[in-house]
């Protein structure tokens, strides 16, 4: 049977290939990529030198001068905000990247290979989210000390069972349609099974994952933070700005308030960009 | 083989893996904090130890002895109640953990008595309504909640209830809790914190276990039989969603075991966090071990327990 097409040229738009965003996951989208921008030249634009007392008083209140207080020693909060944006969003992107290649890679590996190197896998990793996440950050860190590069590897560690699971439960999927047995009939390499014909296929959900777990992994990094574990001083993330003032809570001041903003706007606007994702992207297997 | 006996061999299964998990889970807990640090005799003696000192003590504590010895040995040692001696003061790990554990114990339990029936009711409510006013009340609160670190839910709790209203006492735990105002006063902030974050995971939790159910072909047959909507829900879809429900209670306690650290420290609570926070600043290795262990068998437990809920509430498996 064929099917009729109309013979005008169609401009092929994202909202006519089923890609456009509703205005809640724009807004979503713009937050992200503010602080990924500020998180790039945020050192740059920042009105006071992060690291430095500028201010007689401490816990002042917002001024013209300082746009959102001072913290407990007099520093510009404005200024850390904006450097705290390249350690808590870098961070969090490196390890949520490690975590998901990872896991994904895992993931395929032993979707198309079964057997006993699957239940080996899967059994092992099972056991490692019976760990409490913040828990096991405290634990690694107390035996070797805090340092970024072990943030980012602990973060990524704590975060790759669940990406495992995830990713082997769409490739099991996928690796037991017609397509996927034609191509292994045809003869084709494990590898080519998977990079071909399987990843392409889960790449969607695969992609919101990450975005839902890098969530998670900011909330766990601010976590340790704030529990004066993960970024040391003098630098500072997010969390552990709130930290440092946190004397400052009785007084109402601005410097604790603001740090736990910007998480938040963060956290909020991935989980706002993700809920409203196109169908066409998030749900691509089914 | 009667069919009777499927759940039961499924239980068994659980159990099974829960244990197994456990065993995984404490060579990771004893691999992160024995063999990671390096060498432990000279993390305690420090940089100007002598060689000598240093083997001394090694041989002392039992540290020429392969890992995989040391583990066992650990592990029985745990089995039995003996958790090792304290690097930093030299007491019992036991002593230094009783009355810490009590103390996390009855914060948890009573953070469970206050946010379980609140949460139940807003959750069905939620689903019984689905999609009014309230229900995405309810939702954007639930979300918001979940996806704001946990010491941001007790730094606003503080800014509300302390700072702004004044009723309540903003960071210090008050020892003295001889009268039941002391007491409550006390209490109040870390449980108001936690039961938010306990809460809004239960409500979504429940809310979806209740809308799953209205959507099975006979709850539609009450509705159109003329019920009310409250009938419908409370009358029909409720008895076959308890044991969703239950599942996701016990689910959404498991996030207590988190929670718990974080709440212990900004309200320098006297719990088991505390003391495993303040043992790492100090890297008191062993007690740090047995509060990790201590933290995963509740969580694991928690998860199992969930799991088996789910399993026995099933009626498609008990024919």
């Amino acid at each position: 049977m064929m099917i009729e097409r109309s013979s005008a040229f169609v401009i092929p738009t994202p909202k006519r290939l089923g890609y456009s965003f509703n205005w809640v996951g724009r807004i979503g989208l713009a937050v992200i990529l503010f602080w990924c921008v500020i998180a790039v030249i945020g050192p740059w634009i920042a009105p006071h030198p992060p690291g430095e007392i500028v201010d007689w008083d401490y816990f002042g209140p917002m001024t013209g001068d300082f746009w959102m207080g001072t913290d407990y020693l007099g520093r510009d909060i404005f200024s850390r905000i904006l450097m705290g944006a390249r350690y808590t969003v870098g961070i969090s992107a490196a390890s949520v990247a490690l975590a998901c290649a990872g896991g994904v890679i895992f993931g395929m590996v032993a979707a198309v290979a079964g057997g006993w190197f699957d239940m080996i896998l899967s059994r092992l990793l099972d056991a490692f989210n019976g760990i409490p996440s913040l828990l096991f950050g405290l634990v690694v860190v107390a035996a070797v000390g805090s340092s970024i590069p072990v943030l980012i590897l602990t973060l990524a560690a704590i975060y790759l069972p669940g990406s495992y699971r995830f990713a082997r439960a769409l490739a099991v999927n996928v690796n037991a349609t017609d397509y996927v047995t034609v191509a292994r009939a045809r003869g084709e390499s494990t590898p080519y099974l998977i990079f071909t014909e399987i990843f392409p296929n889960i790449l969607g959900p695969v992609l919101a994952d990450l975005g839902l777990r890098f969530v998670f992994i900011v909330l766990c990094l601010s976590g340790l933070s704030f529990l004066g574990i993960g970024v040391q001083p003098p630098n500072a993330d997010w969390g552990a700005l709130v930290r440092e003032n946190i004397e400052g809570l009785s007084l109402g001041a601005p410097a604790v308030v603001f740090p736990s903003i910007a998480i938040a706007t963060l956290t909020i606007s991935v989980n706002m960009f993700i809920d409203n994702l196109p169908t066409k992207i998030r749900d691509r297997s089914e | 083989m009667p069919k009777s006996l499927l759940p039961w061999i499924l239980v068994t299964q659980r159990l099974g893996i829960a244990l197994l998990t456990l065993v995984i889970v404490s060579f990771a807990v004893f691999f992160a904090t024995e063999l990671l640090p390096g060498d432990v005799a000279q993390i305690l003696l420090g940089q100007a130890a002598t060689p000598e000192a240093v083997a001394g003590l090694r041989t002392a504590m039992g540290l020429d002895e392969p890992a995989m010895q040391r583990f066992v040995g650990w592990l029985v040692g745990l089995a039995g109640g003996d958790m090792g001696t304290s690097y930093v003061n030299k007491m019992a790990v036991a002593d230094l953990m009783g009355g810490r554990l009590v103390n996390s114990l009855r914060l948890a339990g009573v953070t469970t008595l206050v946010s379980v029936p609140i949460a139940l009711t807003l959750g069905i409510c939620a689903a019984m309504w689905k999609g009014s006013l309230f229900d995405r009340t309810v939702s954007i609160l639930t979300i918001s909640v979940i996806s704001v670190p946990e010491f941001m839910v007790a730094t606003l709790a503080v800014l509300i209830f302390a700072v702004w209203l004044g009723w309540l006492p903003a960071l210090a735990y008050g020892a003295n809790v001889d009268s039941w105002s002391a007491m409550l006063r006390a209490y109040a902030m870390p449980v108001i914190t936690l039961g938010f974050v306990v809460s809004a995971q239960m409500i979504r939790m429940t809310r979806a276990a209740v809308i799953e159910t209205i959507n099975t072909p006979y709850v539609e047959m009450a509705l159109l039989k003329g019920a009310s909507r409250r009938r419908m829900v409370l009358g029909h879809a409720l008895p076959n969603a308890l044991g969703p429900i239950a599942n996701a209670v016990a689910l959404s306690l498991s996030y207590l075991v988190g929670g718990v650290i974080i709440v212990e420290t900004i309200f320098n609570y006297p719990g088991v966090a505390k003391l495993m926070v303040d043992a790492v600043s100090t890297r008191d290795l062993p007690l740090i071990q047995s509060c990790a262990m201590i933290f995963c068998v509740s969580y694991l437990s928690l998860i199992t327990l969930a799991d088996l809920i789910a399993i026995l509430s099933n009626p498609r498996l008990r024919r």
